[in-house]
């Protein structure tokens, strides 16, 4: 961060293309400095949250505020807010240069000073002896670099990349998020970054929203949303998770989560009783040997293996237990062999890995 | 490749025979004209005195330059007509778009020549505008006078070659090259000058050299109104009248051959590496924004000044067709139906044979250019490519030039039963305007056959086809759609040519329409049978269009059904 850098401030946002209700009463706070993602399927209304905060599409209701400017009714020309299309939009009859120039000729910045700019941001991305150049005569992650160097150059209050990775191959995608992310490190610009891709956005953000039909689902850091996801739509979107629908009951002294199928888990004593679904990802849950010692916390089941997939760093076996089938994650290590179909096992988990969620 | 070169006798074979015809009825006769402009008459040694004896004579130096203003002049009123219909079409939501779309056609499926001496009875010296100018406020505009009655007439009716191709150009313009333009704090005019304009450019100037070799070619505009001293009317009436001895003809000829070359490369140029057609996901065209009430107010009344001006050569001619005597008055003294009852009765030889040479004409266009465009795009004969340049090449041929270059070349020419030259015979007309439209049917055929995926072929010859039945089975019935619309293309535009037809028509019952209506015009009495004859060739020519049209629609909507099947079949 520094001190240049400015938070975005959200206040109610909705916003409709004619009809179609888009953006539900958008509420955020984004820190000055903070690489922020928006995350969430196609659809979900992530490109038309960033194109209102940069001043395009419909009028939206609610405010939108940069640092402490309600920016809502600025035109897009007016609001210095830098951002980065997902077809990069380099205008083809200019040259490299040219491109990065644009933003600071449109701001009537002195030629004598427009020069060492350009050239600056060109040397950040890596490519002033491309200068010259047309959009056409480069490659794709080139065209991003100018794309981003284009837009930086301008020294915007706020950074918006929407989708920056997705027209990238696989290999250059992870080098390009980590160069993304360097950047934003030594600008200690406010970032945000869409993307639909959810190992993206763990990877490269300080915190995240998830977006579903224009609501957004849940706000925090990678590590939170994983671990603690507030609705079965985070947690599934975040990852593999195993669902069992249920209730909590009062059963002796405390709280348990039963199961359709009578599995039981013992919960917090102030869980509520009524309809719940119990959530846990397929790597907490081990296959052990029938017999062996587990400590008290740790449930442990008897099932049978009724598939299973390699995966390469680890196996995934489908395991029946009473009626309900889970996914359960091995770690693979080389000569160990695959259970086979049918095999009795027994799963354990440990109590302390279930997340109970109501919907 | 060498899969590919096997059975390719038959291609071998049609691609050949298409060469034969090409270099026959284009190449030599140009060649022809070529080679006459730069010999001697008398020692037939190669010569500059051609050229030399025409800028030495002051009528044809006036008339180049009279071409070249009237031209450039024609482009520059053509783009003042386009430019704003096209801005406004893809830059707001706009009702009067479709207006407008339609506005781009109606010129199109009449000649120029045709509405030119309707034109003359609304906007000339004596015209129904000028008379009420002059009795409300007491002066007149000189509209039609000399040069300008050519430029009013070329430029309301070719603009639509800029408003298509300009309109095309800002609808591909990809909406995120204007966005981030405003993201870096561009708006407003300097917006239009550095991003959109440029973006749009390659479109206007493929647009802008099309009107300039249209009306730097045309001939019968400036005949039917008179205006002798431009390049055309003059190679036209020094071969007329001198006979086809004379190399000024020629020299004309080469003159305007240049020049449509020079037009086309210039297009070539500004377009070449610059297919800024980027339409990427997110969707092209230009942001669309309403327009304020008065904004409204403003556009409407533009668009329908507009439309009143390019509908005027229409509707000037419904009122020569109808009206009785026309001659210093608002509107004609009276109507009748004389004048269509004397087309029926006494011209009908000329529709006739408009039907006969047009339909032949397009049919033989359609075969050939499927030949080309089969040749071309699915074997790899050597120097397949020739052939697609030929057949563009017709193009940059003025028809007056293909006209002298027929006359000459084949006028010692005698066809065997017949007993006459090949030049006066009426085979030669139908060959010219093939020659002339193909490149209409090439452009047709060689996009639906590009639809055609490679695979379907491929599948027939898996299952035993060979390659002429996979031809006949698979290739024409998928190209059927885009063959359809070739013919008729050409059908429309060969049944209103004029300036090749006029050079070739030996005996009157011989003659097209617009050979008649060029006859008919020629006399103050023969302007209601000669409207009436336009009218005709209008209901013609629009039927056609109109169909060519459907056609069009029609394949694009099945190519779109196709390609979303072999998307859901790939997901
Ligand atoms: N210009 C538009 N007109 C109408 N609907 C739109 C427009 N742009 C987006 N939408 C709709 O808004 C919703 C959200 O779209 P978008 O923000 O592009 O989603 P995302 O970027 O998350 O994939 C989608 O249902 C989409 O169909
Ligand atoms: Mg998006």
């Amino acid at each position: 961060m520094n001190d240049r850098s400015q938070r975005i401030l959200i206040e109610n946002l909705h916003l409709s293309f004619g009809d179609t209700h888009v953006l539900k009463g958008i509420d955020l706070e984004i820190a000055p400095g903070e690489f922020f993602a928006f995350l969430g399927p196609s659809g979900s209304g992530k490109s038309t949250l960033l194109r209102a905060i940069a001043g395009f599409g419909p009028l939206p209701e609610g405010r939108i505020l940069i640092g402490d400017e309600d920016v809502t009714r600025q035109p897009p020309w007016a609001r210095n807010v830098g951002m980065v299309f997902q077809s990069y939009a380099l205008w083809p009859h200019m040259t490299v240069w040219k491109n990065v120039a644009f933003g600071l000729e449109e701001r009537r910045v002195p030629k004598a000073e427009i020069t060492p700019r350009v050239e600056r941001a060109l040397d950040m991305v890596g490519l002033l002896e491309l200068a010259d150049r047309r959009p056409s005569q480069l490659s794709g992650g080139q065209q991003q670099r100018v794309a981003l160097a284009r837009t930086i150059v301008v020294e915007p209050r706020v950074l918006l990349l929407d989708e920056p990775l997705s027209n990238l191959d696989a290999n250059l995608r992870i080098q390009m998020r980590r160069e993304l992310r360097s950047l934003q490190r030594k600008l200690g610009i406010t970032t945000i970054f869409v993307t639909h891709d959810q190992e993206e956005a763990n990877t490269t953000s300080d915190r995240m929203a998830v977006l579903d039909q224009g609501v957004i689902q849940q706000v925090g850091t990678p590590m939170e949303l994983y671990d603690n996801p507030t609705n079965l739509f985070v947690a599934g979107f975040l990852g593999s998770a195993n669902r069992l629908p249920g209730r909590i009951v009062t059963e002796g002294a405390g709280r348990v989560f039963r199961a359709e199928n009578d599995i039981v888990i013992p919960v917090a004593a102030d869980e509520p009783e009524g309809e719940a679904t119990a959530i846990f990802r397929p790597q907490n849950v081990h296959l052990k040997a029938q017999g062996e010692k587990t400590d008290e916390s740790t449930i442990c089941l008897p099932g049978r293996i009724a598939h299973s997939e390699f995966l390469g760093s680890l196996i995934r076996y489908g395991v029946d237990l009473a009626g309900t089938e889970i996914l359960v994650d091995e770690p693979h290590q080389a000569g160990q062999p695959v259970l086979p179909e049918g095999a009795d096992v027994t799963a354990c988990l440990s109590a302390d890995q279930v997340r109970i969620l109501r919907e | 490749m060498a899969a590919q070169s096997r059975g390719q006798w038959g291609a071998a074979g049609a691609g050949l025979a298409v060469l034969i015809l090409l270099l026959a009825f284009l190449v030599i006769p140009v060649a022809k004209v070529v080679y006459v402009a730069f010999v001697d008459v008398n020692t037939g040694g190669f010569t500059l005195l051609n050229f030399v004896d025409f800028f030495r004579t002051s009528l044809f130096r006036e008339s180049f330059v009279n071409s070249l203003y009237v031209a450039g002049m024609s482009v520059v009123f053509a783009s003042i007509i386009s430019m704003p219909l096209a801005y406004f079409t893809t830059r707001f939501n706009f009702a009067g778009a479709a207006l407008i779309q339609t506005l781009g056609v109606i010129p199109l499926i009449m000649p120029p020549f045709v509405g030119a001496v309707a034109m003359q009875m609304l906007f000339g010296a004596n015209g129904s505008v000028n008379l009420l100018l002059d009795e409300w406020f007491g002066f007149t505009i000189p509209f039609m006078e000399g040069l300008n009655g050519v430029i009013l007439v070329e430029s309301i009716h070719y603009f639509p070659f800029i408003l298509i191709n300009l309109s095309a150009s800002l609808n591909n313009i990809d909406r995120a090259m204007e966005e981030s333009a405003q993201n870096l704090g561009a708006h407003g005019f300097r917006l239009f000058r550095r991003i959109v304009f440029p973006l749009a450019m390659p479109g206007f100037a493929a647009g802008a050299a099309l009107v300039f070799l249209k009306v730097f070619d045309d001939l019968g505009t400036p005949l039917l109104l008179n205006v002798n001293n431009m390049l055309a009317p003059q190679a036209y009436l020094r071969i007329s009248s001198i006979g086809i001895t004379d190399p000024m003809g020629y020299v004309i000829s080469v003159i305007l051959v240049a020049f449509s070359l020079l037009s086309l490369w210039t297009s070539y140029l500004a377009t070449r590496g610059r297919d800024y057609a980027s339409v990427q996901k997110g969707g092209g065209g230009l942001m669309r924004r309403d327009l304020r009430p008065w904004e409204k107010v403003g556009a409407w009344a533009l668009i329908l000044f507009i439309l009143a001006l390019v509908l005027s050569p229409h509707f000037g001619l419904l009122l020569l067709s109808f009206g009785t005597i026309w001659s210093f008055s608002v509107l004609p003294d009276g109507f009748t139906l004389a004048h269509y009852r004397e087309v029926f009765s006494t011209a009908l030889p000329y529709i006739t044979n408009t039907l006969l040479y047009a339909g032949l004409a397009a049919l033989f266009d359609v075969i050939v250019a499927t030949a080309i465009a089969y040749v071309v795009w699915r074997t790899d004969l050597p120097g397949r490519k020739v052939l697609d340049y030929l057949g563009t090449a017709a193009v940059a041929v003025p028809g007056v030039v293909l006209g002298i270059g027929y006359l000459r070349t084949f006028h010692d020419l005698n066809v065997p039963i017949v007993g006459k030259p090949l030049a006066s015979w009426w085979v030669i007309i139908v060959i010219a305007l093939m020659i002339r439209r193909l490149p209409y049917a090439l452009r047709a055929c060689t996009a639906a056959l590009q639809q055609v995926s490679v695979s379907l072929e491929e599948a027939a010859q898996n299952l035993g086809a060979g390659r002429f039945d996979t031809v006949r089975r698979i290739v024409v019935p998928l190209m059927a759609g885009g063959i359809a619309a070739g013919f008729v293309t050409s059908f429309a535009t060969a049944a209103v040519e004029l300036s090749a037809t006029i050079m070739l028509v030996s005996a009157e019952s011989d003659a097209p329409l617009s050979y008649g209506i060029y006859v008919y015009m020629q006399t103050a009495a023969g302007r209601g049978p000669g409207a009436a004859l336009g009218v005709l060739a209008v209901i013609i020519v629009g039927i056609a269009t109109w169909m060519s049209h459907r056609f069009v629609e029609r394949t694009r909507a099945t190519a779109e059904a196709d390609r979303k099947l072999a998307a859901a079949a790939g997901a």
